[in-house]
């Protein structure tokens, strides 16, 4: 593959930023990861991104829930293990308050090819199945419009949605 | 110890126009508040997220006064929500903690350490500029105007009463008069906000 081959096939953090901007986000709640963390320094940057630092995925949600109630949208970015630590949190301040929200959720352990040694990975889409989340796998700049296809369906559905970013080290899952 | 309907409505009298989360206090909270368009008793959706909660309604907010009633056992649940709100720091949010010393909804088991806990040692640790500790009415009186008045977030741990229900769950009179989502409608019609 080449250079140029290569840089085609990762997720752009720019694209990501554009696409979070696009949807008019206000807010960014999340707990640093391995698949997010290059979008760190660009958010920073951002000025009209308000980030929220959490020290426990759970958090995300109610305080996403709180920043929805105030007409202002959230965008939650965890990690597939700190999301499945946070079942009550999405299920009680995400569905029951009913918050359109999307969460990016790293998915640590993903492989392309079906075969993961990282039972993080192994339970993550299971575990969205079981809450009825549905999500979209974004794995590089083309898969990138799902992102706003996320947005839409949250809030047309009131509910949480999930981007799973199945793109770790840019190019790990391959 | 002080009784949490009687602190509830000392509070209601420096009230003004804040945005309550009235949080643990929800059952007493309802029968005295004057501007229940401006309340925000959501129950108990998940443990140990009212902080949070109140943060983002804070942040979103920021020309609201937001005041939440939060309890100890869901600031233990999540005593990580401490150093977060320090750091964003919302000027309108004041965080007032009723500490009743244990799980009065499953029968009153003690939450850990329940008798020797400084909560606003670790309020101040987290980075809050302000956090106060009351064991009385009196003393919550006499300071309530002081803490209203200052900007926050400001912590205020006051030990309560436990008003320990034993009853099934199912079994046990509900004090919401509207669901979660019709609160949440309702404040934001009051305050003008718009979005889904």
């Amino acid at each position: 593959m080449t250079q140029q081959q290569e840089q085609e096939a990762q997720l752009s953090p720019e694209v990501v930023l554009g696409e979070l901007l696009k949807n008019g986000v206000t807010h960014v709640v999340w707990l640093p990861d391995s698949e997010t963390n290059w979008l760190y320094l660009l958010m920073q940057d951002e000025p009209t991104l308000d980030l929220i630092p959490v020290s426990r995925e759970g958090q995300a949600f109610s305080t996403a829930a709180g920043l929805t109630v105030g007409g202002k949208k959230p965008v939650i970015l965890i990690q597939n293990t700190g999301m499945m630590e946070s079942g009550d949190s999405l299920r009680g301040w995400g569905l029951s308050l009913n918050i359109p929200v999307v969460m990016m959720v790293g998915y640590r352990g993903w492989t392309r090819h079906g075969v993961n040694t990282d039972t993080a990975a192994t339970y993550t889409e299971r575990f969205l199945n079981a809450f009825g989340i549905n999500y979209y796998l974004v794995e590089n700049g083309e898969d990138a419009p799902r992102i706003s296809v996320a947005f839409a369906e949250a809030e047309r559905t009131r509910r949480p949605v999930a981007v799973l970013v199945g793109d770790e080290y840019h190019g790990f899952n391959r | 110890m002080i009784n949490t309907a009687d602190l509830l409505q000392v509070f209601q009298q420096y009230r003004g126009d804040a945005v309550v989360i009235p949080g643990r206090g929800g059952k007493h909270w309802t029968n005295i508040s004057d501007q229940p368009n401006r309340d925000l008793p959501v129950g108990d959706p998940a443990m140990g997220g009212h902080a949070s909660f109140a943060l983002g309604v804070a942040l979103s907010l920021p020309e609201e006064r937001v005041v939440l009633f939060d309890s100890e056992g869901d600031v233990l649940m999540n005593l990580g929500a401490l150093p977060t709100i320090a750091e964003k720091a919302p000027a309108n949010l004041y965080h007032f903690m009723l500490d009743n010393e244990c799980y009065a909804t499953t029968g009153g088991q003690p939450v850990p350490n329940a008798k020797n806990i400084a909560y606003e040692v670790i309020a101040k640790g987290s980075g809050y500029p302000a956090a106060y500790a009351f064991d009385n009415l009196e003393d919550f009186t006499n300071h309530i105007e002081e803490i209203l008045n200052q900007p926050g977030p400001v912590f205020v741990a006051l030990k309560v009463d436990p008003e320990i229900e034993n009853e099934p769950i199912g079994s046990r009179v509900r004090w919401q008069t509207r669901s979660r989502t019709q609160v949440i409608d309702d404040l934001k019609q009051e305050l003008g906000v718009s979005g889904p």
